[in-house]
């Protein structure tokens, strides 16, 4: 498996150029928008929680934008993924819509989950984006779920072979739960093919990996020790992460076997929003800003000939009127009506949940029962 | 998520003629999980022991014979992880069944089962559901101290988006796994190692009962005794004695506790005017006590005395198995408390 290997921390070493990949013009076009995208539209997130129009906790992707793009694009998109509270990034880069985001954090029904999630759980079903999780570590296991469920329908019930791979996304600071080492267990136990991508941006909040992990300079021995294969990635390189993640996953897919990588990277800004990042220095956040994934792939793009400064000013015209119009489509969406309170607690095949355990009050009075039986009479048989 | 559940044969038990054909508790849970892992290859059943072993307490016996490895899987002695990975498996559209060995386990899945599998229909907006069950052993064992003991359903029916079924005989719990592993919710199957070597008549032949529909098991005029799971045989047993004192009791098997079938209960207490909650959990926050509280607003111009409740006390399980019979909800207190209530003490 070749991989890169940047001595210490991402970003600090400096790859020599790659070749571009031999994919159309237009696909390496499109990551480059996709990375602008999702910058753009996190510092209008940003001050849209400044204007008191996001709520709650809200953590933005600035400067991760290569690992969520390179491996979403690394993959087919029936490979299902699933990640954390930091997760604007994947969920556009997955395809869903900067309005649907946006006003999912503005808890709008026009948000991708009528705004019942906000920005720490965004769920895309048609994308095969499964959360959007808010509690540390807890979407491993889920993620090794998603992919013994694809396992488990190409191999048992369709009686053919693997053809999926999952990825998994955790920060460096999920590495310390509990739940993440039984997920390794279990996917190395049953030959799960899920990919655990480790997006190490060196800080789980204001705790540097090393004061919170031991082994933190060889992180890749958390999943040996469960016999995953193993890949430390340039997470601040598209190219790099492109290139290592697509032979990674197909070799998973192939294989039917999990896998382990360490993405170094980092995050420009702090943990959430009322972070004031004393526990790092300006010069350190500089000078991993210098060497930023979205510059250096723009840059070989022009190098390249793919694509012109010009035709850059308009790709980003472009961003920032898909952003705004984000914005807009947000504000003026409407607030969910009250019911919606009471919708999508169960799926309920007998009747409408109204709030209540209690099935009297379902159907009226003559609902005594308490069920509905699919066709629509009531009792028992 | 495509509803599995199309045109379900809903049947009381008691009403499908056949010959009697008694067999236990576990062979009953047994002959559901295998129904329907015929039925649809997206059923499986995972667990500590649940394969090779033959199931810790044998429920899942020959389970691998007929059904192979693939989907009769062990697990390692991680609970967290293995709920997490069903749970991931049921949003994809798979139908777990997940045998904790016994509920108590469950405690350290508690974000999973409790975080995870009941929320994600709501925090997608509806667009991902969880169709899994959970099931295992639920209260006190036999002497199995305070860590084993838990009944669960005192924590987690406080929590929205599950369903809750406690079945009480053999027949109820096949009719009632067959329900839980076709609904398109997460159901909390909660059995009873003391009830697993129960032996009942379990008709031959296809029936399910739906949730939320509770059965009355014994008619009576005096007083109504509400309960579900093990203490439901133990409200049957006291009634007994009762009647040889002039006390008729109503004993109502609620099945589920979510939904709970209250309607039944409230006609029940209009007619006898009194009520005794019989819940194995702890008293406090309990769904006894849930139950309690709405009799009484439901009941309010019907009750002649206020509801009373017989609960295990409120002390951690204790092991010398003396004192563990006088914390569980015994017949002799079920039998105090209904006197109580019907000013015969």
């Amino acid at each position: 498996m070749a991989t890169t290997t940047p001595s210490g921390s991402a970003g600090t070493a400096s790859p020599t150029p790659r070749k571009l990949p031999s994919l159309p013009p237009a696909t390496l076009v499109k990551w480059l928008r996709d990375m602008h995208l999702i910058r753009e539209f996190e510092v209008r997130c940003t001050q849209s929680y400044q204007d008191k129009k996001i709520g709650g906790f809200c953590h933005v992707y600035i400067g991760q934008e290569a690992v969520a793009v390179g491996c979403t694009q690394a993959v087919k998109p029936e490979d299902p993924i699933i990640t954390a509270y930091r997760d604007h990034g994947h969920a556009l880069a997955r395809g869903m819509t900067a309005r649907a985001c946006m006003a999912e954090m503005y808890g709008k029904v026009g948000g991708c989950a009528k705004g019942k999630g906000g920005s720490m759980h965004m769920f895309d079903r048609p994308n095969n984006l499964y959360g959007g999780h808010g509690i540390v570590g807890a979407q491993t296991p889920l993620g090794a779920g998603l992919a013994f469920a694809t396992k488990y329908e190409d191999e048992v019930i369709n009686g053919g072979k693997n053809r999926r791979v999952t990825l998994c996304f955790l920060g460096d600071g999920a590495v310390n739960q509990g739940a993440f080492y039984e997920a390794m267990n279990l996917a190395g136990l049953f030959d799960i093919p899920v990919i655990f991508i480790v997006e190490n941006n060196g800080y789980s909040m204001g705790t540097a990996i090393d004061r919170g992990t031991t082994m933190s300079h060889d992180l890749c021995i958390k999943g040996r020790a469960h016999g995953l294969k193993e890949a430390t990635i340039d997470g601040m390189d598209l190219l790099a992460v492109y290139h290592d993640m697509h032979e990674l996953a197909e070799w998973c897919r192939e294989n039917s076997r999990p896998a382990f990588v360490d993405m170094k990277c980092y995050r420009y800004k702090g943990h959430s929003m009322s972070d004031p990042r004393k526990y790092r220095t300006r010069e350190e956040e500089e000078r991993y800003e210098s060497n930023d994934a979205i510059a250096k792939f723009e840059k070989a793009l022009i190098d390249h000939g793919v694509v012109t400064e010009e035709s850059v000013k308009e790709m980003l015209k472009g961003v920032r009127e898909e952003v705004r119009d984000s914005i807009q489509f947000s504000n003026e969406s409407p607030e969910p009506p009250l019911s919606d309170l009471y919708t999508d607690v169960f799926v309920e095949p007998w009747g409408r949940y109204t709030g209540s355990s209690l099935p009297e009050f379902m159907g009226g009075a003559d609902n005594v029962c308490g069920f509905r039986s699919t066709d629509g009479k009531e009792g028992l048989v | 998520m495509s509803a599995v559940l199309s045109n379900p044969v809903f049947r009381e038990p008691s009403t499908l003629g056949g010959p009697v054909r008694e067999i236990e508790f576990r062979d009953a849970i047994r002959e559901a999980m295998s129904e329907e892992m015929r039925r649809d290859k997206r059923v499986f059943l995972l667990g500590e022991e649940v394969a090779q072993y033959d199931g810790a307490y044998k429920v899942s016996k020959g389970m691998l014979a007929e059904f192979g490895a693939r989907r009769i899987i062990d697990t390692p002695i991680s609970e967290s992880g293995f709920a997490g990975m069903a749970i991931g498996a049921a949003a994809m559209g798979l139908r777990p069944i997940v045998e904790f060995m016994s509920w108590s386990f469950s405690l350290v899945a508690a974000d999973p089962i409790l975080n995870n599998a009941p929320k994600m229909l709501y925090m997608s907006g509806g667009q991902l559901g969880c169709p899994i069950v959970f099931r295992g052993n639920d209260g006190a064992g036999g002497q199995l101290g305070s860590t084993h003991s838990w009944c669960v359903e005192g924590l987690y029916s406080n929590v929205p988006g599950v369903k809750i079924v406690i079945p009480s005989c053999p027949a109820d719990a096949k009719g009632l796994m067959k329900t839980a592993i076709r609904d398109d919710d997460p159901v909390f199957f909660l059995e009873s190692e003391r009830m697993l070597g129960n032996k009942g008549h379990v008709p031959e032949g296809e029936y399910l009962i739906p949730f939320g529909h509770a059965a009355v098991r014994r008619a009576g005029a005096h007083c109504t005794l509400a309960s579900w799971g093990r203490p439901v045989n133990f409200c049957l047993e006291a009634a007994e004695i009762l009647a040889k004192e002039g006390i008729d009791c109503e004993v109502i098997d609620l099945r589920t506790i979510r939904p709970l079938d209250l309607p039944t209960v409230v006609k029940s207490v209009k007619k006898t005017n009194c009520a005794v909650v019989v819940d194995q959990s702890w008293s406090f926050s309990s769904p006894g006590g849930e139950l309690a509280a709405l009799i009484h607003k439901h009941c309010f111009d019907d009750l002649d005395n206020f509801v009373h409740r017989v609960h295990s006390d409120d002390v951690p399980t204790p092991y010398s198995a003396k004192l563990e019979q006088e914390y569980l909800p015994n017949v002799r207190k079920i039998c105090e408390a209904v006197r109580s209530a019907t000013y015969r003490a």
